[in-house]
C-alpha cells in the first residue's frame, strides 16, 4: 500500500470542503458568491476551501470579468478508484492467507 | 447496512469459509495468529482499545470499536491519510462460515456541516467513469 493518496484524502476528509466539491460535481460551474448562499459558512471560508480543492486538482476556476467560476476536476479522482481496487486486491489476497491459517490451525 | 453505505468510498470483499465461526474469530483476534495473515500487531479485542499494524511499508493507526464475540469485529484503520472503518462479520452457514470484510472512509458522521450534500460515492464513480470514456 504506498502513498500518494493523502493529498486527496486529506483535502476530502473535511466535511464542508467535500461537500462544497461534491456541489460542483452535481450543480456544474458555480461562483464563489453561489456556492456561499448555500454553505452555511463565510464566502471566505468557502474560498480557503476553493484554494485547497485546487491545489489538490479537485477543481479548476475561470476567471470572467470580476467573477470567477468554479468547477470540478472528475478525474483527480482517479485515485479513488484505485483506492477501492487497491483495497479489493488486499483483503482478497489476505483472506486467502487466513484461509492458509485456518488449515493450520487446530481445532 | 443503511443507505450510509452509498454515501461513503467502501470497498467489501466475501468469501465462504469451510470451518466454524469461533475458530475463524480465534484468527481474527489472537495476535500471534493475525500476524500470520495480516501483519505485525498489538490487538486486544477490548472496545477502545487502541493499537497499530506494523508492516515493512508502514503502520496503520487502528482503535476497537466493536467487539461482538464470533459476530462481529470492527476497528478504525487510518493509514494513506483516510481515516476509515474496517468491519468483518462471521455468519453462520451449513458448511461453515460466510466471512465478510468490509472498509468505508469518510464515515457518515463527517458529513453532516453543508446543507443538503447528498451525493454519493458510488455516483462519482459512475461520472467519472464517464468522463474517462469521453477522454478516449
Amino acid at each position: 500500500m504506498p502513498n500518494g493518496h493523502d493529498l486527496l484524502f486529506r483535502t476530502l476528509a473535511d466535511p464542508t470542503r467535500r461537500a462544497i466539491f461534491e456541489r460542483l460535481c452535481r450543480d456544474g460551474e458555480q461562483t464563489v458568491g453561489a456556492l456561499t448562499a448555500r454553505a452555511g459558512v463565510s464566502q471566505p471560508a468557502v474560498s480557503k476551501h476553493l484554494g485547497v480543492l485546487k491545489r489538490a486538482g479537485l477543481v479548476r476556476d475561470r476567471h470572467a470579468g470580476r467573477q470567477t467560476h468554479y468547477s470540478a476536476e472528475l478525474t483527480a479522482l482517479a485515485p479513488l478508484s484505485e483506492w477501492t481496487s487497491r483495497m479489493t486486491g488486499f483483503w482478497k489476497s489476505r483472506i486467502d492467507d487466513l484461509e492458509d491459517l485456518l488449515k493450520r490451525m487446530d481445532q | 447496512m443503511n443507505d450510509a453505505s452509498a454515501e461513503t468510498l467502501s470497498v467489501a470483499v466475501d468469501r465462504e469459509v469451510p470451518y466454524p465461526p469461533d475458530k475463524i474469530w480465534r484468527a481474527l483476534t489472537q495476535p500471534h495468529l493475525i500476524e500470520e495473515w495480516l501483519m505485525q500487531n498489538d490487538f486486544e479485542p477490548v472496545v477502545g482499545h487502541r493499537f497499530d499494524f506494523r508492516a515493512d511499508w508502514g503502520s496503520v493507526d487502528c482503535r476497537v470499536l466493536v467487539v461482538e464475540p464470533n459476530r462481529t469485529l470492527s476497528y478504525t484503520w487510518d493509514a494513506m491519510g483516510l481515516e476509515s472503518v474496517v468491519t468483518w462479520t462471521l455468519t453462520p452457514t451449513s458448511t461453515g462460515t460466510h466471512l465478510r470484510v468490509e472498509q468505508s472512509g469518510f464515515r457518515a458522521d463527517q458529513q453532516q456541516a453543508y446543507q443538503g450534500a447528498k451525493f454519493g460515492w458510488q455516483r462519482f464513480f459512475g461520472a467519472l467513469e464517464q468522463v474517462l470514456a469521453r477522454a478516449d
